[in-house]
């Protein structure tokens, strides 16, 4: 029953936090002076275009943007009623995109999807690669093994995501003959799933979970590797060895265990930084992600747009943190009771 | 010293009974903390080369102008994307000093793209301490004296021209003045804000320790790049390329506190508990006091060791805000501004030299991480 409890307080923190985030996100939205219609209807007036000024000044209008900003943000999170009633974010509302002139939820639609895919492969691709790697190159430390993962651990780091992501692109096409671009076949977008569509979208995802995961996948190996030395020369370790267990399995049943607790913990901290490198990523290579759709949004101040695929990007990241916090205390019983107070 | 048929080495000096081994590790143990830190430094080889490896790269920035043999936005319009040059020490087998075969540029009718052909019978020796376009060093004194620049008549692209017809590798030179720099005035923003916010937390406790605590768990749940993107986006576009750098500095610095405040409280909150701040707190000293001169100089050298850490990340930040587009903007030069132009395939497929920025980029960055590692295993002296 703790779990649970923990598990529903850990959600309250969530809910709490993303409130906060709203509010940042809102703040720093509006940062810029001006809005997009306002600078619609000036560059109408300026052209002499009359007509559009009417339909922009009802829009003005219906979207609240007239009012004090506290006040738009209280509609647009939907706490209070706005020139329709209760409609925000919390009644399923995610607002109109100017700059599209369609509702946001049918511009993002299945990009939602998509994002959080592309996410999870990449949170699988790292844990995939880091966790052989990394303790190999503890098991086998001071040996080539370890020095070349430590090496391509090291430019993994070093490279810039979206170079990564050009290079293996061309090299990818070129050798491998994968594909270019996009997320799945153009002849399949906007089809309903299937058999084909899923194998289209599989082979689509090589590259970029390949790209967004590298760094990732590099500073977890160095962290389990790390925790896996401390470990390697602890006494037990030793006993093991003497009672001739043979040193696989010696790794696996103990030292592992005890370091894989951090390894967890980690994927909350590595989380952020690889939803970041997605929406780049997703910029370079041309997935149909909400990367590039916050992008133009940001670009063109399309305000609702722009807002809301932030606090999407933000809530994939907060739940993230929360089930890999929820994951450890199930693995770990020590952290149960500890963790609630620290 | 000699060494006995058993393999060991023994002093040949007299045995004397009057010295004490505290004397001889008097001089280790009264030594400075720097000097210790020093020793340790100089055995981590690949810290300290890396480490003078920043040093030179930085120390290079303001005659950046005097190295470079052309100036950043220099165009030459016959040569639009010419590929790189060589420069050749040996003509006909005569050495004859460092000099290049001059390029002319011919239309290919049948790729429709412009080829360049080196002229192989006519060497032009490169000249030294010449006249080119005009710089300032370091951003006060004009000059106009290039270390080397082309031979009249001819061009020298080390590293390839781009787009415009400018010189990749002076624009990289050009480039590393506000991508190398941008890092730097980054951290001091995150520097000031981390310890002021994490010693506040540690220090004081209670409410205020609860409230900034969980300012620092927001800012590190959420995506940065996103909330660079939107902070950068807010840039009004008509300021100045100098303002704007100033103020995308300040944006990378402003999410990348967190981590600091974190470890500096985490700090604070055992520091605090020692008798030495309990006798300055008894004679009066007051809180600002106390954390300036008596906690914060015991894990000053840890602090700069995880923001040399944390540069890197900053670097690679603007890169990936001006290769978006959204970060520095031309005619400003930065590795991602130049980056910019390679977005492409094609441009990278047919052009590769237009990738050329991302050299400095990943060796810069290794050698940050490299300096770091370096500083932070060095900084425990007293550690074996």
């Amino acid at each position: 029953m703790l779990i649970l409890r923990y598990a529903i307080y850990r959600f309250a923190t969530m809910l709490l936090t993303l409130l906060v985030v709203s509010v940042m996100v809102f703040v720093i939205i509006n940062l810029p002076p001006g809005d997009y219609l306002s600078n619609q209807i000036a560059e109408l007036r300026a052209s002499g275009q009359d007509a559009g000024v009417a339909k922009a000044e009802f829009l003005r209008k219906e979207y609240a943007l007239d009012r004090q900003l506290w006040e738009q943000y209280m509609i647009w999170v939907g706490f209070m009623p706005g020139p329709n009633g209760f409609a925000g974010l919390v009644q399923g509302n995610f607002g109109w995109s100017f700059e599209f002139d369609r509702p946001v939820s049918e511009i993002v639609g299945e990009s939602l999807w998509l994002t959080v895919l592309v996410n999870l492969a990449a949170v699988l691709f790292v844990y995939m690669v880091a966790l052989p790697l990394g303790v190999l190159a503890a098991a086998k430390s001071k040996t080539w093994v370890d020095y070349t993962s430590a090496f391509v651990g090291y430019l993994g780091l070093a490279t810039p995501n979206f170079l990564l992501a050009l290079i293996l692109f061309y090299y990818g096409h070129k050798y491998f003959d994968l594909p270019i671009g996009g997320l799945m076949d153009p002849a399949y977008e906007g089809q309903p799933m299937g058999w084909d569509k899923a194998r289209s979208i599989l082979i689509h995802l090589i590259v970029p979970t390949f790209v967004i995961g590298t760094s990732g996948a590099s500073a977890m190996m160095q962290r389990l590797r790390a925790n896996m030395l401390d470990e390697l020369g602890k006494p037990y370790v030793e006993t093991a060895i003497a009672k001739g267990m043979s040193p696989s399995r010696m790794l696996t049943k103990y030292p592992l265990r005890v370091a894989f607790n951090p390894f967890v913990a980690d994927i909350g901290n590595l989380l952020p930084a690889m939803v970041s490198g997605s929406v780049l990523v997703s910029v370079v290579l041309g997935l149909q992600t909400i990367g590039p759709t916050l992008l133009t949004a940001l670009k063109t101040q399309d305000q609702f747009l722009s807002a809301f695929v932030l606090m999407f990007v933000a809530l994939l990241t907060l739940m993230g943190t929360m089930i890999s916090d929820v994951l450890l205390v199930l693995l770990d019983p020590r952290i149960r009771y500890a963790g609630r107070d620290a | 010293m000699t060494q006995l048929p058993d393999g060991r080495y023994v002093d040949d000096a007299p045995y004397d009974a009057q010295a004490s081994i505290q004397q001889l590790e008097r001089r280790d143990l009264d030594a400075p903390n720097w000097l210790l830190i020093w020793r340790k430094f100089r055995q981590h080889k690949l810290g300290l080369y890396s480490g003078i490896f920043l040093l030179l790269s930085y120390l290079m920035l303001p005659f950046a102008g005097f190295i470079a043999p052309y100036t950043p936005n220099e165009r030459l319009s016959e040569h639009l994307y010419a590929p790189p040059q060589g420069v050749n020490f040996f003509h006909d087998g005569a050495f004859i000093g460092p000099f290049v075969y001059p390029i002319v540029a011919e239309a290919d009718m049948e790729t429709f793209q412009w080829k360049f052909v080196a002229d192989e019978s006519r060497p032009m020796p490169l000249k030294f301490f010449c006249e080119g376009g005009t710089h300032h060093l370091a951003g006060l004194i004009a000059s106009d004296t290039h270390l080397f620049c082309a031979p009249p008549g001819a061009t020298l692209f080390l590293w390839g021209a781009d787009r415009l017809g400018r010189d990749v590798f002076s624009r990289i030179l050009y480039g590393a003045q506000l991508s190398l720099t941008v890092g730097l005035i980054g951290i001091t923003v995150s520097f000031v804000l981390g310890i002021s916010f994490g010693s506040i937390a540690g220090y004081f406790g209670g409410r205020i320790d609860w409230m900034i605590n969980r300012v620092i768990e927001i800012l590190r749940s959420l995506p940065e790049l996103p909330l660079w993107l939107a902070l950068s986006a807010a840039v009004p576009s008509n300021w100045g390329p100098v303002s704007v750098f100033f103020i995308i500095s300040v944006i990378l610095g402003i999410l990348d506190w967190p981590g600091l405040a974190r470890s500096v409280r985490a700090k604070f909150l055992s520091l605090r508990e020692e008798e030495y701040v309990r006798a300055a707190e008894m004679m009066g000293a007051s809180s600002s006091r106390v954390i300036r001169k008596h906690l914060l100089p015991n894990f000053m050298s840890h602090l700069i060791a995880s923001a040399t850490l944390s540069i890197p990340a900053m670097i690679l930040g603007e890169t990936a805000l001006s290769f978006l587009g959204l970060g520095l903007r031309a005619p400003a030069v930065s590795w991602g501004v130049m980056l910019n132009d390679a977005q492409n395939l094609a441009s990278i497929e047919i052009y590769p030299w237009t990738a050329i920025p991302m050299l400095p980029i990943i060796v810069i960055v290794l050698t940050f991480n490299f300096f770091g590692d370096g500083l932070r295993d060095s900084l425990d002296p007293y550690e074996s």
